[in-house]
């Protein structure tokens, strides 16, 4: 918290004690005034969220989307919000009624909790945990809680086959997710989000490892439940999915959570690995980190719709071997090699000497190393993988070709 | 002696999660339900943590037991249907497992309580300890030499043992 007065906006706590109000009061006041801004933003921004998916998915399936109500359909979620409001509030007899509206809730709290701790600026965070990293992982779990609730309480087969699918789904990918998630901790040495953020201030640390980032990027995809791997609520397979008995607003509440968290998803991703708040001038005009913030974020939430909308469902067994057989090893290979070229490039003096940390020029040379590094490791990776992909593509023919072979045998001696 | 600040609010918040959880487990007839009074004294037990200045430890009980345990726990009730629905709140074992809670009671009672409750305890002498450990110092701690480093290993060979032992027992058999 700081304790000089720069001006309202940056600091009000230190501001209302110079201007005479007792400590405390200023003290709760700015807490209050955080609490508030960081707990209703994320829900006021999925209703243009919402716009914007829709509005994307139709261009990108030559559709016009929402343009009815308001300029360019803008108001079209705010009139489904109001509908879902007003609609009848269904329990399905058999169901869990406590679990079942507790669930919705739930789901809400685990992304909306992430905000807590994400740095907006250099002066506008919740709360810097010194634990943050560890404590966006820890929230994010309770997700899968959430949806199991309301798949087991729902009294509905669907929906029960959509719990089960969570577990496997979102337990695995959380893997590699913290794997990727060690990165930034290691090279920031903390897990406070605003000393990762700090720490880029020289240069982002998408250019040591690059690989953690896409890793990042593909487990938070799947964590949210997004296509490819929207197995959770497959509409063709599963009707809806763990949310079939939902109606009204406990039903845009699960939607809300998963909009929110594909943002949350992309301000981290943000935040670890592209600076978060840094940028030009950020110093003088701490809001400007905001701005700086969001559009980094914005980046990663159009990439992750243009996923979901360009890519079909992979199977349940392809996702999980994609897991377990390549972000897996993936993402252990390359936290070995993260730690040990930076112990190298510290080691041989590369690295920025005190004092340094934050020039631009002076990060460079142990910047270029490590990404050189990762270009090599991800070569590498994928020469595997090429390889591993002809064996079996090799293995296929023949075995296709020896069926065939056989059958015209049969055909032969009969 | 009891002073009401926000500490002591949440201790009582926390001790109400943690012990109405942990009866909430054990009387209900719901095998869901006591998972999720489970899951309710788990989060107790996270609050204490962070109350304790372990924040670390805080986070790693949302993330192990709450997020990953707990939730396998809920994954196999629900493979067992027929479980959900218990007649009985208590089995034949009931009065051993009773002794055995009555006895650990006892045992923290004496041992971890007594000593430092009040002014009377049986060791007033005890000063409260000045130790305020980081997350740094538990990471040396597990790599250190001198301190857990043996521990470590033993526990991650044997979580590895545990591991390739479930993949043997789960490997399909017509794969040679």
């Amino acid at each position: 918290m700081p304790t000089q007065c720069l001006d309202i906006l940056n600091t009000p706590a230190a501001c209302l004690i110079s201007s005479g109000i007792d400590p405390g009061l200023a003290e709760f006041i700015g807490i209050l005034l955080g609490v508030l801004a960081v707990s209703i933003a994320p829900l006021v921004i999925v209703i243009g969220l919402i716009w914007v998916e829709r509005k994307f998915a139709a261009r990108v399936q030559d559709r016009i989307g929402p343009n009815r109500v308001g300029p360019l359909g803008l108001l079209q979620t705010v009139a489904d919000a109001l509908k879902l409001i007003t609609k009848e509030d269904i329990t399905p007899a058999g169901a869990d009624r406590l679990i079942f509206n507790l669930a919705p809730i739930v789901a809400v709290t685990s992304v909306v909790l992430m905000w807590a701790v994400i740095p907006f600026s250099p002066y506008h965070v919740g709360v810097d945990l010194s634990i943050g990293v560890l404590y966006v992982a820890a929230v994010g779990s309770i997700g899968t809680l959430a949806i199991m609730m309301a798949g087991w309480s729902s009294n509905n087969k669907y929906a029960l086959l959509g719990a089960f699918r969570v577990v496997a789904q979102l337990v695995s990918y959380e893997v590699p997710m913290v794997l990727a998630l060690l990165i930034p901790v290691l090279l920031a040495g903390s897990m406070s989000i605003q000393e990762i953020v700090n720490s880029q201030r020289g240069m982002w640390f998408f250019f040591f490892s690059p690989i953690a980032a896409i890793l990042l990027f593909i487990s938070t995809q799947a964590e949210a439940g997004r296509a490819p791997f929207d197995l959770i609520e497959a509409e063709s397979e599963l009707v809806a999915g763990y949310n079939i008995e939902y109606s009204g607003m406990k039903f845009g509440l699960f939607f809300a959570g998963e909009f929110v968290h594909v943002l949350t998803n992309g301000l981290m991703l943000a935040l670890l690995f592209f600076g978060g708040w840094v940028g030009p001038f950020v110093d003088d005009a701490p809001l400007l980190g905001v701005v700086y913030l969001f559009a980094k974020g914005a980046v990663f939430y159009v990439f992750s719709l243009l996923l979901r909308n360009a890519l079909p469902r992979v199977r349940i067994d392809q996702m999980l071997a994609f897991n377990w057989k390549f972000l897996v090893p993936v993402a252990i290979v390359n936290l070995i090699v993260t730690a040990g070229l930076w112990m190298v490039v510290r080691q041989l003096g590369i690295a920025p000497g005190a004092g340094f940390e934050n020039d631009f020029l002076a990060n460079v040379p142990a910047a270029a190393i490590m990404f050189a590094g990762h270009l090599l490791l991800g070569g590498i990776i994928m020469t595997m993988v090429r390889n591993a992909g002809r064996r079996q593509r090799a293995k296929d023919t023949t075995t296709t070709a020896l069926t065939v072979a056989d059958d015209q045998k049969m055909v032969t001696a009969q | 002696m009891l002073e009401l600040n926000p500490q002591t609010i949440a201790f009582f918040i926390f001790a109400v999660f943690g012990l109405g959880g942990a009866l909430g487990l054990v009387t209900t007839r719901n095998l869901i339900h006591s998972a999720l009074y489970l899951i309710l004294s788990l989060f107790g037990g996270a609050g204490f943590f962070v109350l304790l200045s372990a924040p670390f430890l805080a986070a790693v009980q949302v993330l192990v037991y709450i997020g990953a345990i707990a939730i396998l726990f809920i994954f196999a009730v629900m493979l067992t249907r027929g479980m959900t629905r218990l007649k009985e709140v208590v089995n034949r074992q009931w009065w051993a497992s009773a002794a055995v809670g009555a006895i650990l009671f006892a045992l923290l009672l004496t041992g971890v309580i007594l000593p430092v409750w009040g002014d009377g305890g049986t060791n007033p002498n005890q000063p409260p300890t000045d130790l305020v450990a980081t997350t740094e110092d538990l990471g040396v701690a597990l790599v250190d030499g001198n301190q857990y480093v043996l521990p470590f290993l033993v526990s991650s060979l044997l979580l590895t043992g545990a591991m390739i032992g479930a993949i043997v027992v789960a490997r399909d058999q017509e794969v040679s």
